[in-house]
């Protein structure tokens, strides 16, 4: 059986209200606020991207699992930022660790379901007895385009999970992949910002492949939604996650522990991974989680987790992820907030 | 513009703190080196820093060098370990009021500098309150 | 080993000498020096220098110079030590003499660092720190010198106003020099009121970016007399070495390549520190001629502050120290500061410093310093 032995989560301190980003563009923050479920998003300071953030993350997830970073067999990035289009971002997380040389690397893409995808494989790498452990990080620095509504939401984070065979924290139940060929959000190489669909990234998108891989996983294992403890979705803003919970039959409860959106924002490739993070520094043994990514393009991963009695004696070996959500913030004006994100344009 | 090998080679300092502790006097060199300054010994046995001390001193640098310009005003501090190894770093995440002799810091993994929109980035260690 | 006397000094304006490059800056100040000492020939030329390469794209300075002083095929060496390159100059100069290797030598110092940016500038500057585990996160010299003021503040109580008066001292001094960058008084409240470098250092508290040279001719003292001027005797020369990085040194601020350099030069010459009637000193930064004095046993550890405050070291105090304005109001061409401290020394005991002549001055001592310490050059001048 296999499943997760470690998890880590990094957020960086500094924050954007989205009344700020508002007024810079003349928009009308309280009908964001409400519209996106949306208070204000993490921004990474310069000095910190998806590698760096990668890192103290899995850090954090090997602090858990209590294991020699040399037995890592598999370390896998996915992100939409990563710092490099052709450099895995994987090798410079692999050698901070201390993973290499004997250690198989890739970076994945699949805009906010590069993460799982990485889950997935490096599980099933573990699974199938090629690695003693895999790693796999989901995360973002992502930017919105200046005065784009997604400019309220793409924020930054990072969660690692480190999987093996055995003193898992939490089992693997079951995995499944609900793909399609859909257009809603995309980058062409070359291209500073994404594009998207508006609407278009609503019913045919992100809602098609959340329920059609929840429904299939739950088919699968004949589960109900009533057994699970915890719900999380990937979380482009406030509302998505709630409503596609409510179609698929899911409570407020069960997903409130995961819902982390309104005061991190999207961190892409971290959504529901960090909501994970969330719901395992709370949950107790033998509760079960479902865990729905979503990557446009598009996809979703789905996974079931049942928590062993293993995570009360690690859980506290590393932050927690709503002490990193809520404490120390500083928040930045959007002149601030401009200059990190390197939105202004300066001289060659 | 340096090849990448200047950076590359520090790798095993900048992003695991690697050190050489003298087998003789026990004089700790990062980065590590061929010769104990205390004794003279040769020998040296592979040690880590540890990643959490306490600032010696400190300061905010507003005339940057170049490289460094858009990253001003940035905060720079020495601190010695919880190893008795005294470290130089950027101090980072810490609001400059708050900076003073014995703030607790612990070390993160940061971007140190980047060769221009096209060329390799540098990684390693920085200074957070701990 | 012979004694050695300096029989010729020759230092043009220093400031930002737009209209010169580097080999007409070092040549002016050489043939300043050659006219003062009304000598023909010279046997050997050694050239402190510690940029020249970033600078000015230029090395090779030993071949450079000699070509453009006319003097090729003289033999030349160009040494660096930091900004302690002209008193590595001066001491390899003096090396040459008293072991009989060459009777006339020049040595000169210079720095050309305008044809840069500050940024650049600073950037060059820093070679001299640890350029690995200093500079390569981000520290520039004002930086480390501010670290050391942090820690010396705190563990002296040395207050900022000290600091200001060290370098208002120091204008005063520098008022009444017109070779120096600057020969303008200032006062502390406009220190205080300066633009922030690296806190708590303001950019009064720093040396300025200067082009200037200068030079000395130095023979065997045995054959001064025969000169047009009184030669002036290098007593003592002493150098020492401490660690590159700031964080490998044992205390964060004290120089002890000072102490060291200042040690061994007093004992060559037989001299105590109190036997000197003035001191040319280092001041990089405000923060440094602090712990100088302190270094050289001028004061005790951590009374630099309050002597500074007490005006003993003013002109017309019990140890005055930098009499020329010091690098603060004279200008910090790097590779000339070393050899400009010499100049001064001469002519204070020669007794033509004018307005800025100490009085009754019989011995003075030079002390040059390289990054933030990590090499120090001393020098004991007495009058002949």
């Amino acid at each position: 059986m296999a499943g997760i032995v470690g998890y880590g989560a990094y957020i960086p301190r500094h924050r954007i209200k989205v009344e700020e980003i508002a007024k810079v563009w003349g928009a009308d923050a309280p009908s964001y606020k409400k519209g996106l479920m949306l208070e204000e998003k993490s921004v990474p300071s310069p000095d910190q991207d998806t590698i760096t953030m990668s890192v103290e993350a899995s850090k954090r997830a090997i602090k858990r699992a209590g294991i020699d970073p040399r037995e890592i067999g598999a370390v896998y990035v996915g992100s939409e930022s990563h710092p490099y289009a052709v450099k895995p971002s994987g090798t410079v997380v692999a050698e901070a660790l201390g993973a290499t040389p004997d250690c198989h690397t890739a970076d994945f893409e699949f805009a906010c379901k590069a993460g799982t995808e990485g889950m997935f494989v490096a599980l099933n790498l573990v699974k199938a007895g090629a690695v003693k452990y895999g790693l796999a990080v989901g995360a973002d620095t992502s930017q919105g385009a200046p005065g784009d509504a997604l400019e309220y939401s793409a924020s930054a984070g990072a969660a690692a999970y480190l999987f093996g065979n055995d003193d898992l924290l939490a089992e693997e139940v079951a995995t499944c992949a609900f793909m399609t060929d859909t257009p809603d959000f995309w980058r062409r190489e070359y291209q500073y910002y994404p594009r998207h669909g508006g609407r278009f990234t609503g019913d045919p998108a992100y809602f098609k492949h959340i329920i059609g891989a929840a429904e299939d996983i739950l088919s699968k294992t004949g589960l109900k939604p009533p057994d699970f403890a915890y719900a999380v979705f990937h979380q482009p803003n406030g509302k998505f996650p709630f409503r596609v919970g409510e179609m698929l039959g899911f409570s407020k409860k069960q997903i409130e522990t995961g819902w982390l959106v309104n005061k991190l924002g999207n961190t892409y490739s971290g959504s529901s991974p960090l909501g994970l993070t969330a719901i395992l520094d709370a949950a107790k043994p033998a509760d079960l989680i479902l865990m729905v990514s979503y990557g446009s393009g598009a996809g979703s991963d789905a996974f079931i987790w049942r928590v062993t009695p293993r995570i009360e004696e690690v859980r506290s070996l590393a932050p927690r992820t709503r002490d990193l959500l809520d404490g120390d913030k500083v928040y930045l004006e959007y002149g601030a907030y401009a200059k990190f994100r390197r939105k202004i344009r300066k001289a060659e | 513009m340096p090849t990448p090998s200047k950076h590359w080679r520090e790798i095993p300092q900048r992003y695991r703190l690697e050190a050489g502790k003298c087998t003789r006097c026990g004089y700790v060199a990062f980065p590590p080196r061929l010769v104990c300054p205390e004794c003279g010994n040769r020998e040296f046995a592979p040690v880590k820093l540890a990643e959490t001390g306490t600032l010696l001193t400190y300061t905010v640098v507003r005339v940057a060098p170049g490289g460094f310009e858009d990253e001003a005003p940035y905060a720079v501090g020495i601190a010695e370990l919880a190893d008795g190894v005294k470290l130089t770093a950027q101090v980072a995440d810490c609001a400059f009021a708050d900076l003073k002799v014995g703030l607790k810091v612990r070390l993160e993994f940061r971007k140190l500098s980047e060769d221009g929109a096209a060329g390799v980035i540098a990684y390693g260690y920085k200074f957070v309150p701990a | 080993m012979r004694d050695v006397a300096v029989i010729g000094v020759g230092m043009a304006k220093w400031g930002e000498l737009w209209e010169k490059s580097l080999r007409s800056v070092f040549v002016e100040s050489a043939l300043l020096a050659l006219e003062d000492a009304g000598v023909d020939r010279i046997d050997s030329m050694v050239v402190g220098c510690m940029s020249s390469g970033l600078f000015v794209g230029q090395e090779h300075l030993g071949s450079l110079l000699s070509d453009y002083l006319g003097r090729a095929p003289v033999p030349a060496a160009r040494v660096e030590s930091a900004c302690a390159s002209g008193g590595l100059a001066l001491r390899q100069g003096f090396l040459e003499v008293a072991s009989g290797m060459a009777d006339i030598v020049l040595v000169g110092g210079v720095e050309k660092m305008t044809d840069v940016t500050g940024c650049e500038a600073t950037y060059a500057l820093g070679t001299a720190a640890d350029q690995e585990y200093e500079g390569f996160h981000g520290l520039t010299f004002p930086a480390l010198y501010a670290m050391m003021a942090v820690a010396h503040m705190h563990a002296y109580g040395t207050t900022r106003e000290q600091l200001a008066m060290v370098a208002v001292k120091n204008h005063d001094n520098g008022s009444k020099n017109p070779l120096a960058q600057f020969p303008v008084k200032i006062s502390v409240e406009a220190v205080l009121n300066s633009v922030l470098v690296a806190d708590p250092l303001r950019i009064l508290d720093c040396s300025p970016i200067t082009d200037g040279a200068a030079a000395v001719i130095l023979c065997p003292a045995e054959m001064a007399g025969k000169f047009k001027t009184p030669g002036v005797r290098i007593a003592g020369t002493g150098q020492a070495t401490d660690t590159i990085a700031l964080s490998s040194r044992k205390d964060l601020c004290w120089l002890e390549s000072t102490r060291v350099a200042a040690k061994k030069a007093l004992a060559m010459a037989g001299r105590k520190v109190e036997d000197m009637h003035f001191f040319e000193v280092h001041d990089c930064f405000t923060i440094a001629e602090i712990m100088v004095m302190e270094a050289l046993g001028l004061v005790p550890k951590g009374a630099g502050g309050k002597a500074v405050a007490e005006g003993l070291t003013r002109l017309d105090g019990k140890f005055p120290v930098n009499p020329s304005g010091g690098l603060k109001a004279k200008g910090h061409p790097v590779g000339a500061t070393g050899v400009a401290q010499a100049v001064e020394a001469v002519k204070q005991l020669r007794g033509e410093a004018g307005p800025r002549q100490v009085k009754g001055a019989r011995r003075g001592l030079t002390q040059n310093m390289g990054g933030t310490g990590g090499s120090s050059v001393v020098h004991v001048f007495e009058a002949m």
